[in-house]
């Protein structure tokens, strides 16, 4: 039996590595990668708690969070083909017309 | 009767509005008349409010005109409503009827402006706030007023804005202003946390129950209204403005000088009196920066050669015997003698608008000289108006200036040394304002060629107000006589019924009685009057006969230039013994105090505001990895408070 | 056996507003394949929030849960409601000739626009952590959209990337923070968390608070507290100006109504969240204020000055109590209505060719357009607090209840940056009507949607400056139903 503080620890591992991967990449793609990797941090969490408290609703909360990360990367590819095609790159850093 | 009060200040509004809305729409007859006659009307009226409140008996001498509950939820009440008694009565025949004359004679010296509409729209939005302040019945809506007098002299100031020196003077008086503010904002807040309303009655009414007397929190609701005071009737340490102020046209000045605006401080002081007199340390407090200002604005002046800005550092000092007669609990001296500055001030400007007018726009005096037979309505004008603020007796200054001198001698918050500081003052300023009147209407005509082809006098409708202004000059002091004279004196009786205070009379003598030593007062009326006519004197020697003399030797033989230089090196002594420590003094204060300490301070937080924005601009870089970044720092300290706080 | 039942009763009243912008939304979106009837679609979406409207006022006074406890109404969330529809209504009017201009007026704007209203509806509306998290996501992914709506702008593209990439990074935050208060709380229903709140506080006190903390920045990123306001001046200066002006006041209406309701309701009684909100406000209010000092763009200074804005409006997260709670929603209802008007103004000088709303381009509107340039002016006398228009009131009350509470300081650090900010606002003032401008200026053509909304905005800031009592008492009477 693997105690639920395990679980905990690879989410927050996975939540830190997600962070991390945010913060040092410059490829918007797999920035957005390392978002779904700290959403689905959040996820294994809400699981392990409620596998811990032997209840079912943090099962029913992954599901609806899955289905608004399923939204969001609908509208955050289609958002970086825009960009792409009109900046024909997708490096984070060249986007900073705007500053100050 | 009592129903129009509200037209008062609605009035000059309506001018407001329609000059405003309509900026380069109509011609200037129109905006002129429109201009001119709403603020004529409100004085008008004002008359017969006068008139009317004067024919109730002294009691009932207190009306309250409710037009709108404005905030009435929970505790915190505040109407739309205007307080007419016999303080706001004066100040609304003052404001009205010299803002007025002020309109007029802008008509003539305006006439070739661009910006003639804005112009009107702006004195008439100015007028209003002021006649709003004065007639506000709580603090709020005197706010109201407040900001927007700070507002409007922003916007006149800073009229000519495509002068740089103009705008910065404009930005300059409100950002010193909003110094002001604060403090008022601040006691106002005060007065509200521990009274639990902002009713001029209804506070004076209840801070006796609320406040101990002489106690700390009243001490400080006192001293920060004053704090608003100072900001908006220029005095040390925030007087710095209003020579800065100068930038304007000439009748904004004139307006800002006698009118408005700056008097707004003295009558806040007066109208919040009952507050003042519970808290003996505050008195003191406004006594000593009254007394402070006037004798350091007077020394600033001896050594000013622009026009208006000696004109300027007078009404400082004249402000400051004003706060003295506050200081020393005697309001209705402090009252009385707003009123007559206000009649002798908007004159000296308006006259000294004039000269400008007729010497195309040129302000120094030492370009100036011998102009008594260009301007034949000027000069005497100008000199009655002198000879007011210098303090002959029988002008109006002489009353009212003498008045505060014996207030401050005998009242029971007066002493001595204020008296000194408050005659000698009244020796430098007769001293500085006939070196005004010589170096620019005697002597030696100093100004091009071309200057003088152009002098003339002005027109009509600049000459008018400035002879109306003269007579009340004159007449506008006989309503306040001393007792000692025989007669009544009338002035002191309209205001008795604000100014007694009827709640805590049992805890002394709170206000300044007159005293009846009347051997004593006689000795130091004489006293003053003769340092005035010593001052008059010297400046007539220094700045009439020498430089004649100085120049016609100059004109004549070089052998004699060591005569010459004899009577610069007597000028020298004299500049040694006397002016001299005082003018090193003044331009000490001028360009340390004043250019160093209050600009560097007012710049400084400038500066400081623009270098933290330079600092903080480095997190707005535009790269969403650092906005990320500042973004995951923020969470760890959050977290962090969280975890271990 | 009590849960089927209230799982079985759905009270489809609670949610008639929500429904009515839904099958609006719905119709628009039919409607796009039929190119001719495309001009429908504002007038459809203007109908739905007037009808929205009409039944969220029916809901006033009336309180009920419903769907299993997820979706609660009382008069605090109708309030929002209220200010959230006002606030679409009025972007809608601006936005439309706005959109024809630059060539950009697709139908789908006004099905996101609905979309995301729905979103807010359902945060302000609920006491339970999952379905508020519903709700900012409903919210935020048509805004995402929304914010890159102009094609064609670079600057339009890198508003919606940069809001779209520190959107989703901090719902991951916000998202983790809920878990973390399920695993303390076994719950997610405030109800249930304020009863067991001493168990949960003994018993698992680090999660409670690391949950607290990220709950905090979650919501405290779509209100911009600094330092998670980074993304505010950027996108609100990239996207359209119609959206900027929306995206000031409802989103960030809705994250305050969710905070008023989590940290001064459901986790009232953790006394460090005043602490921490104390210094969040000064900073984020002084920060707000000494950025906007320097900004050389209109829309961007109108960002900093939202900041500022949300700083004041955090200290009636600080004090705490129904006084300041009222002052807040008192607050958000004037800010709807100067802010928008401001962004309207803005958005009719920008219809002009060429114009990006920098500071110069103001210059001379003065003369070229006396009225606009008036009431331009209201609207920065009201956002810098003067009397007698709402403004002052609005700040008069959060720094009274400030006061009132003990909160000397907070209310003296307010007023102080209240004074900061009257340069730059006055600075607009100045500009329009004191610069020097070279040439004729283009002359700006109001339309009758524009013109109305600066007609109800500007009577909005004005009569409300003279009349607050009827909005305070509103404020008040929403609030008693929320306690």
């Amino acid at each position: 039996m693997v105690p639920i503080s395990a679980y905990l620890i690879l989410a927050a591992v996975l939540f830190g590595i997600g962070t991390i991967g945010v913060l040092i990449t410059r490829n918007v793609i797999v920035i957005f990668m390392s978002i779904e990797l700290m959403l689905n941090a959040a996820n294994l969490a809400l699981i392990a708690f409620s596998r811990g408290m032997n209840v079912l609703d943090g099962h029913v909360f992954v599901f609806l969070v899955l289905t608004v990360a399923a939204a969001e990367a609908a509208v955050g590819l289609a958002m970086i083909v825009l960009i792409f095609r009109n900046r024909e790159t997708i490096n984070i850093d060249r986007f900073s017309i705007m500053k100050w | 009767m009592f129903d129009y009060i509200f037209l008062v200040p609605l009035i000059p509004l309506l001018g407001f509005i329609f000059n405003g809305l309509l900026i380069g729409r109509v011609p200037r007859p129109l905006i002129s008349l429109v201009g001119c006659l709403t603020v004529g009307v409100s004085f008008i009226l004002s008359v017969f409010l006068f008139f009317a409140l004067k024919s109730l008996p002294a009691e009932a001498r207190f009306i309250e005109q409710v037009l709108f509950s404005w905030i009435p939820a929970g505790s915190f009440q505040v109407d739309v409503a205007f307080l007419l008694d016999p303080l706001s009565a004066v100040m609304i025949l003052v404001v009205s009827g010299v803002g007025f004359l002020i309109h007029v004679y802008s008509v003539g010296y305006m006439h070739s402006d661009p910006g003639y509409g804005r112009y009107f729209a702006f004195l008439n939005l100015f007028t209003f706030s002021m006649l709003t302040l004065v007639l506000a019945n709580n603090f709020l809506l005197m706010f109201v007023g407040w900001e927007g007098v700070g507002l409007c002299s922003y916007l006149l100031i800073g009229f000519w804005f495509e002068k740089k020196s103009a705008s910065d003077a404009g930005k300059k008086a409100f950002i010193v202003n909003r110094i002001g503010d604060f403090g008022f904002l601040l006691g106002m807040f005060l007065i509200f946390w521990q009274v639990g309303s902002l009713h001029f009655d209804t506070v004076m009414k209840t801070a006796p129950l609320v406040f101990t007397a002489g106690g700390g929190l009243i001490t400080a609701a006192c001293i920060l209204l004053f704090v608003g005071a100072i900001g908006k009737s220029a005095q040390i340490p925030l007087y710095v403005w209003l020579p800065d102020a100068m930038e304007g046209p000439t009748p904004v000045s004139a307006l800002i000088h006698a009118a408005t605006m700056v008097t707004a401080g003295v009558y806040m002081i007066a109208r919040t009196h009952d507050l003042y007199l519970m808290a003996p340390d505050a008195l003191m407090v406004v006594a000593v920066i009254g007394a402070a200002t006037a004798f350091f604005a007077a020394t600033i002046g001896l050594a000013q050669n622009d026009i208006k800005r000696v004109l300027a550092y007078s009404t400082v000092s004249q402000l400051g015997y004003m706060f003295l007669a506050c200081g020393v609990a005697s309001f209705a001296a402090g009252i009385f003698h707003l009123m007559t500055h206000a009649f002798f001030k908007a004159l000296l400007f308006l006259g000294a608008g004039s000269v400008i007018h007729a010497m195309s726009a040129e302000q120094n005096m030492r370009k100036m000289g011998g102009l008594k037979k260009y301007l034949p309505i000027t000069y005497p004008t100008m000199l009655v108006a002198t000879l007011a603020i210098a303090g002959i007796p029988g002008f109006s200054g002489f009353f009212s200036k003498d008045e505060i001198l014996w207030k401050s001698f005998s009242s029971h918050y007066g002493h001595p040394f204020l008296w000194v500081i408050g005659f000698v003052t009244a020796g430098l300023t007769a001293f500085y304002m006939f070196r005004l009147i010589y170096l620019t209407f005697h002597g030696q005509e100093r100004m091009d060629d071309k200057t003088r082809h152009h002098l003339h006098e002005s027109p009509r409708t600049m000459t008018v107000p400035l002879v109306i202004l003269a007579v009340l000059s004159v007449v506008g002091g006989w309503v306040g006589m001393p007792h000692l004279f025989g007669v009544t004196n009338y002035f002191e009786h309209w205001m008795e019924p604000v100014m007694t205070p009827g709640y805590n009379a049992s805890e002394g003598p709170l206000l300044a009685s007159g005293g009846s030593d009347t051997g004593m007062e006689i000795l130091l009326m004489v006293l003053s009057v003769g340092l005035v006519l010593a001052a008059i004197y010297a400046a007539r020697y220094y700045y009439q006969k020498n430089i004649q003399a100085a120049t016609a030797l100059r004109e004549k033989l070089s052998g004699l230039n060591k005569l010459l230089v004899n009577k610069y090196y007597v000028d020298e002594i004299y500049g040694a013994v006397i002016v001299r420590p005082v003018v090193y003094g003044s331009i000490f204060l001028w360009k340390v105090v004043d250019v160093v300490l209050i600009d560097g301070l007012a710049n400084g937080l400038a500066t400081i505001a623009r270098d933290m924005a330079e600092v903080l601009r480095h997190m707005q870089s535009g790269q969403v990895r650092r906005y990320a970044t500042l973004f995951v720092t923020g969470v760890l300290l959050v977290i962090a408070y969280f975890v271990f706080g | 056996m009590t849960d089927y039942v209230s799982i079985l009763s759905i009270d489809l009243s609670l949610v008639a507003p929500e429904l009515v912008l839904l099958a609006a939304a719905a119709l628009i979106l039919l409607f796009i394949p039929l190119r001719k009837m495309v001009f429908l679609a504002p007038v459809i979406a203007a109908l739905a929030f007037i009808l929205s409207f009409y039944l969220a006022v029916g809901q006033w006074h009336y309180s009920g849960s419903g769907f299993a406890g997820l979706v609660t109404c009382d008069s605090f969330g109708v309030m929002f409601k209220l200010i959230f529809l006002l606030a679409s209504f009025l972007s809608l009017l601006i936005a439309r000739r706005f959109f024809v201009i630059k060539g950009i007026d697709k139908p789908e704007f006004y099905a996101l626009l609905l979309f995301s209203v729905i979103g807010m509806m359902v945060m302000a509306n609920t006491v339970d952590l999952v379905v508020m998290f519903l709700g900012l996501e409903i919210m935020s992914i048509p805004l995402y959209v929304m914010a890159a709506f102009n094609r064609r702008s670079l600057e339009s593209n890198e508003a919606g990337i940069k809001y779209f990439i520190m959107g989703a990074f901090a719902s991951a935050f916000l998202l983790m923070g809920i878990a973390f208060i399920y695993g303390a709380a076994e719950t997610t229903d405030f109800r249930r968390i304020v009863a067991d709140f001493s168990y949960i506080v003994a018993n698992y006190r680090i999660y409670l608070y690391a949950g607290t903390a990220l709950i905090l920045v979650g919501f405290g990123f779509k209100v911009a507290i600094v330092p998670f306001h980074t993304w505010v001046p950027d996108v609100y200066q990239g996207a359209p100006t119609p959206v900027t002006g929306f995206f000031s006041v409802a989103p960030k209406a809705a994250g305050f109504a969710v905070m008023l309701r989590i940290f001064l309701y459901g986790f009232e009684r953790i006394e460090l969240l005043a602490d921490i909100f104390w210094v969040l406000a000064v900073l984020t209010m002084t920060v707000g204020n000494i950025m906007a000092l320097r900004q050389d763009n209109v829309k961007r200074m109108l960002a900093y000055s939202s900041i500022a804005h949300a700083g004041y409006i955090m200290i009636a997260l600080v004090v705490g109590g129904s006084e300041a709670i009222s002052a807040a929603m008192f607050y958000l209802v004037a800010y709807t209505f100067f802010n928008i008007g401001a962004f309207a103004v803005v958005t009719i000088l920008e219809t002009r060719s060429g114009c990006k709303s920098d500071f110069v381009e103001l210059a001379g509107i003065g003369k070229a357009t006396p009225y606009l340039s008036a009431v331009l002016a209201l609207f920065m006398f009201a956002l810098a607090g003067f009397p007698p228009t709402v403004g002052f009131f609005g700040k008069f009350y959060l720094f009274s209840a400030a006061v009132k509470a003990g909160y000397i300081w907070l209310a003296v650090i307010g007023v102080m940056n209240s004074f900061v900010s009257v340069y730059y606002y006055l600075r607009v003032i100045k500009t329009s009507y004191m610069d020097p401008y070279e040439g004729q200026p283009a002359v700006v053509k109001l339309v009758p949607s524009i013109f109305l909304v600066l007609i109800i905005t500007a009577v909005g800031t004005l009569g409300l400056g003279f009349f607050p009592q009827k909005l305070l008492e509103l404020s008040q009477a929403a609030l008693f139903a929320f306690l």
